[in-house]
């Protein structure tokens, strides 16, 4: 890591040891929320005793074997869980290589990953007797899936998200009204995903005793790094049955699209102590990695400090954060979870990246050869996987993680196609 | 008022000896905030030398970022605008710098957020802030429970890590807050973010009563004072009033039209620090003359 270019002065990295490597990768954070070097709680004094009431809550209810019950049973019935680990035989006939598997959890209710941890922290924020629930949201599908909870249980909602991702993601606004949520545009900073986590941060600094933060993905102060990666680990704990009854075996590899992080943690977290199976996260690769019109920040940022963890992060050598840019508006964020910045240190996952034509080429093979349209970010996991497969034998087996569907996604793909709807 | 007790160590710091000097004046302290670099690196630099005449006893320089959670509409603009003019946290040092090249007592607390320190280097930072001439630091969003890495450094060059208190900071919990404090405890007086709501007065009185049990730290008390009234009414309160947005939407409100420092600006602001520092002294007057 050491004389990597652009890496900010005073920032202390070295490679991975042998000596470094832990007995096992499934046992953090440790009790301060750190992986390693990442993670935390870098939060304002006033919102600190909140952050600890969420992990005290949290701690109890991990252990209590009536709110896993509770959890288990909207996701059987409500979310429509298990989702299936699906053969795609044609993708794998047209690739020549490992035999590939979907994780369709774009078949979940709401169409994405995203409702298995807004289930669990509903319950959370309920337990703690919030009434008043709110969220950041990039492509939508986090708030989507946080007002349909809310709507779910009678609770107030509400989203906050820039106004350049309201432009773009117009149908995600609407469903979000209709299950009741109050949307609010974000214009500070530069109105995009970052902004609408600094908003709803300053909500809840001025909202502190009866509102509750769902945060979105597996990054954040601690606890919610680890507690979004524990609601999203029934995506790989599921996969890991599945596949052991479909194939009676482990799959070599898996591979997942990472913006925050949270499909991916989802899906890698039960396999991180199983030695054999190769782990590949797909950054947005945007325009490419040459300018800064991408959002690799596994791949291209260095660590540094933002909404309350340390992490990599897209920033200049003066500690400021870039905007990232991706089409895929789910992967636009400069930061990633901090599980993941430890995971890349540790080379237990390998962190890639697909450009967004990349990505638009895989959208349209996976509609016209499956009959699967997948939102635009998992089509960046499918593009890695169009490079990988044919690379492995046709015994091996490939897991990729269907996170979302495509219908949010279509008009942003008629204009980049260049065709008139 | 109580003596600073931690933090003067081997050496009486700027921060010490002014708080000692306003417990002789029998009076509460004015502290200033102002973005560094807004609107821009002149302009500021001439506004910061202007400000310990305007009645400034205390100066906090805030540190640009692009993401600063904690606060309002008004010092997020702040941070852009300086941000926009090319400010950066080498640039802030060598304003502070310049800044002490005529005044050696005024205290310069940098308020800011982590990133910028992370990204400069923790030891490297607390080695060229001190030498810049900086006497404190308050990092928004390191709480003490991650402190640890910045406490080592800023101790071993002088400078004082100032710590947050909120109404959301328990009896419980002060300690810890308290534990590494130094030079002052700066109390948040509302649960929200810089520059909107303001505090009940009744209400702040009884946080620095319920506070001062445990601390013998100067308080500073920030978050929502925006005129000479109100610090006036905290003067008799805490030991130090700090306002920020309210000096910055003065500089917001004396842009020319493309955004740079229009005609006025310096004085609209130092004519502010002027009223308020009025505003204190009253305070601390009418508290004096109650205490008889």
């Amino acid at each position: 890591m050491s004389g990597t270019p652009g890496r900010p002065r005073g920032v202390q990295t070295r490679l991975a040891t042998e000596m470094d490597v832990p007995n096992t990768f499934r046992a953090g954070p440790d009790d301060r929320g750190h992986f390693g070097l990442y993670g935390g709680r870098y939060v304002a004094e006033t919102l600190m005793p909140l952050i600890l009431e969420v992990e005290r809550a949290y701690a109890a209810a991990r252990l209590d074997a009536a709110f896993r019950d509770e959890f288990e049973s909207y996701l059987e019935h409500y979310v429509g869980r298990p989702s299936p680990l699906y053969y795609a035989q044609r993708l794998t006939d047209h690739f020549g290589g490992a035999r590939i598997y979907f994780k369709r959890d774009e078949l979940n209710h709401t169409g994405a990953h995203k409702i298995n941890n807004t289930l669990g922290q509903i319950l959370l924020a309920r337990r703690m007797g919030k009434t008043r629930i709110i969220a950041e949201t990039g492509a939508g599908q986090h708030g989507v899936a946080t007002a349909t909870v809310c709507a779910l249980f009678g609770l107030k909602c509400v989203v906050y998200m820039g106004v350049t991702d309201i432009a773009r993601q117009s149908p995600n606004v609407f469903r979000m009204k209709l299950l009741g949520a109050e949307v609010r545009p974000v214009t500070s900073g530069t109105a995009t995903l970052k902004d609408a986590m600094n908003d709803a941060l300053r909500d809840w600094v001025a909202n502190v005793d009866d509102t509750y933060y769902l945060i979105g993905t597996v990054a954040g102060p601690h606890p919610y790094p680890m507690m979004v990666r524990d609601f999203q680990s029934v995506i790989g704990s599921e996969a890991r049955q599945q596949i052991l009854k479909a194939e009676g075996r482990l799959p070599d590899a898996l591979v997942a699209c990472i913006g925050g992080g949270s499909n991916a943690m989802g899906l890698f977290h039960p396999f991180l102590d199983d030695a054999d199976v190769r782990m590949i996260g797909v950054e947005a690769g945007g325009h490419g990695l040459g300018g800064d019109a991408h959002c690799a920040s596994l791949s291209k940022g260095s660590p540094g400090v933002l909404h309350g963890n340390r992490t990599y992060l897209l920033q200049d050598a003066d500690g400021q954060i870039k905007d990232g840019h991706s089409i895929a508006a789910g992967l636009d964020y400069p930061g990633v979870g901090p599980e993941h910045a430890w995971l890349k240190d540790l080379g237990r996952v390998e962190y890639v990246n697909v450009t967004d034509a990349e990505a638009l080429d895989a959208f349209q093979l996976c509609a016209r050869l499956e009959g699967i349209i997948p939102a635009l970010e998992p089509a960046h996991a499918l593009a890695h996987v169009s490079r990988m497969a044919p690379t492995m034998g046709r015994e091996q087996i490939l897991i990729m993680n269907m996170c979302g569907r495509g219908d949010k996604d279509v008009f942003t793909v008629a204009s980049a196609l260049g065709v008139e709807t | 008022m109580s003596a600073s007790s931690a933090g003067a160590g081997a050496r009486e710091g700027r921060i010490a000896a002014r708080f000692a000097e306003l417990k002789r004046q029998r009076r509460g302290g004015l502290v200033t905030f102002l973005t560094a670099g807004d609107p821009d690196g002149e302009t500021s630099l001439r506004l910061l030398r202007r400000l310990p005449a305007s009645g400034a006893d205390l100066i906090e320089l805030g540190v640009p970022f692009s993401d600063p959670m904690a606060d309002g509409p008004a010092i997020q603009a702040a941070s852009l605008r300086a941000l926009k003019a090319g400010q950066t946290l080498r640039r802030t040092l060598a304003m502070v710098a310049a800044f002490r090249r005529d005044d050696a007592a005024t205290p310069v607390v940098l308020m800011g957020y982590y990133n910028p320190i992370y990204v400069y280097g923790g030891e490297a930072f607390c080695r060229d802030a001190a030498a810049a001439g900086v006497d404190g630091l308050i990092v928004v969003d390191l709480p003490p429970e991650e402190a640890e890495e910045l406490l080592a450094p800023a101790r071993a060059h002088g400078l004082d890590l100032i710590f947050l208190a909120a109404p959301t900071t328990s009896d419980d919990r002060l300690p810890a807050v308290l534990r590494h404090a130094r030079g002052f405890l700066y109390y948040v007086s509302i649960t929200g973010i810089t520059g909107t709501a303001s505090a009940a007065e009744a209400d702040v009185a009884a946080a620095i009563t319920r506070i001062r049990r445990h601390c013998t730290l100067p308080i500073a008390v920030g978050f929502g004072i925006r005129t000479a009234a109100q610090a006036k009414a905290m003067a008799g309160i805490a030991d130090a009033t700090v306002v920020g947005s309210a000096l910055v939407s003065t500089i917001a409100a004396h842009l020319d039209a493309g955004g740079g420092a229009g005609p006025g600006l310096v004085d609209a602001v130092t004519g502010l620090v002027e009223d308020l520092a009025r505003g204190v002294r009253e305070g601390s007057a009418t508290v004096t003359e109650m205490r008889r």
